[in-house]
């Protein structure tokens, strides 16, 4: 009983990481059609930056935590008007180019700058302990990562269904054209997208390096796959859809696991991307979309 | 849409290919660096003709992986001068060639080539595990005698890992132990020294080192009767081990082997204690430095096999020899090893001086090989060596131990 409780544990605990960065994927696709490669090296630096400010600067974990978030959110704005605006109205390929050279750039900027191994804070963890209720026990940080990431979604629902700015990312993502007819700001909805999405990342990124003490250069390249997998999982665009899939992703490898078959685990993940993309390519809750012409 | 998704996949895959590309180069690094220090010059200075025996030394010692060729280099060269100091092999002053392969296999021919033009008897190197197979072919072919100190991979001394009728290159050696060796020794250690009857393993996928230390791991468990409870594996790049830490620590083993690096280490290790594993675990020399990765309490009783203790009685004299010469203390194994392997190939040479050969010559160089090939128990600075049937050392191993968060040297053991 206490093996399925671990297990069910550590699922939801990979899986709402999914699914934090595979919003911030699925929101920037659903407003603008770019899939930002570069989201997940986002993660990476929010991990350094909490790394430093509770190591060199010996900042209070929260104040290391905001500050994660908003330098999260401001490089994703930066990045967003430094990058992809000029390429607004570009081919999408341009666009998908730029970002992949951006998680180049970040990934190897982060080797430059703080060096190619891997900073480890496990001697001064950021959520220490866990709780033990009769034989099952749980880490702290892992039930903080599974009550953030559910607080963080709700949030977001409501941001996305009862605000106007919400109501302007939704109107923008519908058509554009007529949304800025509208006198809606294109430039305003779409970076605050960015911020929303990169704060996100943030939020991960901090709750990453309470699960798992590290912050390395390529931390987020998987990272990022998986959650890309996750956001096409759950249809690409869709909010819902893209927790479901990192949920759903975090379910996944833990029982391929499980099952005695972590060799196969990665592979299973990626076989489910070709098989979404062959069979239902809008994913579980993505809209059937119609080409125009 | 439809093409555009097909675009995407592409382009993940891609991605996914680019990661995996990043960790191999990694993974290269740490079978061996190769380097050399400068090239074609004789460091030595010696008087030219029948008073000098010369040999080689080819590796990486610029480029990537520089790291590993310039302790080898220096490693070595520090091992010659001393011999010279104290008066040679037989009156005979060792005079060095040395050639920087930068890490190429062709490099490191053509330079093997030079060597060969200036009269030389022996080689040390290469250093890297790729130019050393490359350089071993053309050595084979003239039965020169090679010792290398850091190459790992099984294919250095035999021409055909896979197929044991290929058979193996007779005048290869090497000061190193192989990655199969460690899994063995650290099975051993467990079965002698921890009583163990069940263990598990967790295994990086796709990297030769992990798989060949497990692989070790395995054949001496089923010799000893270590029944393995629980096998797991990560993909290069996982943070996350909980899934299989949970399934290793309700399969309850006596001990756990990790072949991989310390900072994956370190995690799965805490990730096991949280999920309630308790037994002890076991690493390879990958977990050299996984003290800063994981809690001193998570880490107790961890242990590991190295090449190298450092600040040990063995290693103290070269250790300060090392630090006089260079300026800078020993940077990793591979210096200790080098000076090991200078120390086998002079004990070779004085064989054949024994026997009053001429330097140079066929019966010279063969006489050089079946004397390391016979060696038993000759005594390093890292460990005594008695090489097996193919040309690889069964050395004692370095057995490192945490306490208090503390890498501390414990033994030298083996299991022969």
């Amino acid at each position: 009983m206490s093996y399925v409780f671990s297990q069910a544990v550590n699922a939801l605990q990979l899986g709402s990481i999914y699914a934090l960065v595979a919003l911030g994927y699925s929101m920037v696709y659903g407003i603008i059609l770019l899939l930002n490669f570069a989201h997940g090296d986002i993660i990476m630096v929010g991990a350094y930056v909490t790394y430093y400010a509770m190591t060199s600067f010996h900042f209070h974990p929260l104040v290391s935590v905001v500050l994660a978030v908003i330098m999260c959110t401001l490089l994703g704005v930066v990045i967003e008007k430094v990058a992809y605006t000029p390429l607004r109205s570009a081919p999408r390929l341009s666009l998908l180019i730029t970002a992949i050279g951006i998680s180049f750039l970040l990934e190897n900027g982060a080797q430059l700058l703080f060096g190619t191994d891997t900073k480890s804070m496990v001697q001064d963890p950021l959520i220490p302990g866990t709780l033990t209720i009769g034989d099952v026990s749980i880490t702290y940080a892992a039930l903080i990562t599974i009550l953030v990431s559910i607080v963080s979604m709700v949030a977001l629902t409501i941001l996305v269904q009862r605000t106007k700015l919400g109501k302007a990312m939704r109107a923008v993502s519908e058509d554009m054209g007529a949304a800025q007819l509208m006198g809606i700001s294109l430039n305003r909805t779409i970076s605050f997208t960015f911020a929303v999405g990169s704060a996100l990342a943030g939020i991960g990124s901090v709750l990453h390096v309470a699960s798992y003490f590290q912050a390395s250069p390529m931390m987020g390249s998987m990272l990022g796959l998986k959650a890309f997998v996750a956001a096409v999982l759950g249809g690409i665009g869709s909010i819902p859809g893209a927790m479901i899939g990192g949920f759903a992703i975090g379910i996944v490898e833990t029982l391929v696991t499980a099952a005695g078959l972590s060799t196969w685990k990665d592979g299973v993940v990626f076989a489910i991307l070709i098989v979404v993309l062959l069979l239902k390519p809008t994913g579980i809750l993505g809209k059937k979309i119609t080409e125009k012409v | 849409m439809k093409k555009f998704l097909a675009l995407l996949l592409a382009v993940a895959m891609t991605l996914a290919l680019v990661a995996c590309g990043g960790n191999g180069a990694n993974n290269g690094a740490n079978n061996g660096g190769n380097s050399t220090n400068n090239s074609g010059e004789s460091a030595d200075s010696g008087d030219a003709s029948g008073d000098t025996i010369k040999i080689a030394i080819i590796g990486n010692t610029t480029g990537d992986y520089a790291q590993y060729g310039i302790p080898v280099s220096n490693g070595a060269n520090l091992y010659i001068d001393q011999l010279n100091a104290n008066g040679g092999i037989n009156g005979k002053q060792v005079e060095v060639v040395e050639y920087d392969d930068k890490g190429d296999g062709v490099e490191a021919v053509n330079a093997f080539n030079l060597a060969m033009d200036q009269g030389i008897t022996a080689v040390i190197g290469s250093v890297l595990t790729g130019p050393t197979i490359t350089l071993a072919d053309a050595t084979y072919e003239v039965n020169m005698p090679q010792i290398s100190a850091s190459a790992t991979a099984q294919g250095v001394t035999q021409i055909d890992p896979e197929d044991e009728s290929a058979g193996i290159r007779t005048n290869v050696f090497r000061s190193c132990f192989i990655d199969p060796f460690q899994g063995q020794t650290m099975a051993h250690y467990a079965a002698d020294k921890l009583s163990a009857t069940t263990a598990a393993i967790l295994y990086e996928s796709g990297s030769d080192y992990s798989e060949g230390c497990m692989n070790g791991f395995v054949e001496a468990c089923g010799e000893l009767g270590i029944e393995i409870v629980a096998t797991e594996a990560f993909a290069t790049g996982d943070k996350d081990f909980n899934a299989q830490m949970t399934k290793i620590a309700a399969a309850n083993p006596d001990v756990v082997f990790m072949p991989f690096y310390y900072s994956e280490a370190g995690l799965a290790i805490t990730q096991g204690r949280q999920a309630g594993l308790t037994a002890t675990i076991l690493g390879a020399d990958g977990f050299g430095g996984i003290k800063d990765y994981a809690s001193a309490e998570d880490l107790e009783g961890t242990v590991y096999g190295s090449g190298y203790a450092p600040g040990t009685e063995s290693v103290a004299q070269f250790e300060a020899d090392y630090e006089e010469t260079y300026g800078e203390a020993v940077p990793n194994m591979f210096a200790p090893l080098a000076y090991d392997a200078a120390m086998l190939l002079c004990e070779g040479l004085k064989a054949a001086e024994e026997q009053g050969l001429t330097a140079g010559s066929d019966e010279y160089k063969q006489a050089v090989i079946d004397a390391i090939a016979s060696m038993n128990g000759v005594e390093g600075i890292t460990g005594s060596y008695t090489f097996d049937e193919y040309n690889n050392p069964e050395k004692s191993v370095a057995m490192i131990q945490l306490q208090d968060g503390v890498e501390a040297f414990t033994e030298f053991y083996s299991f022969n």
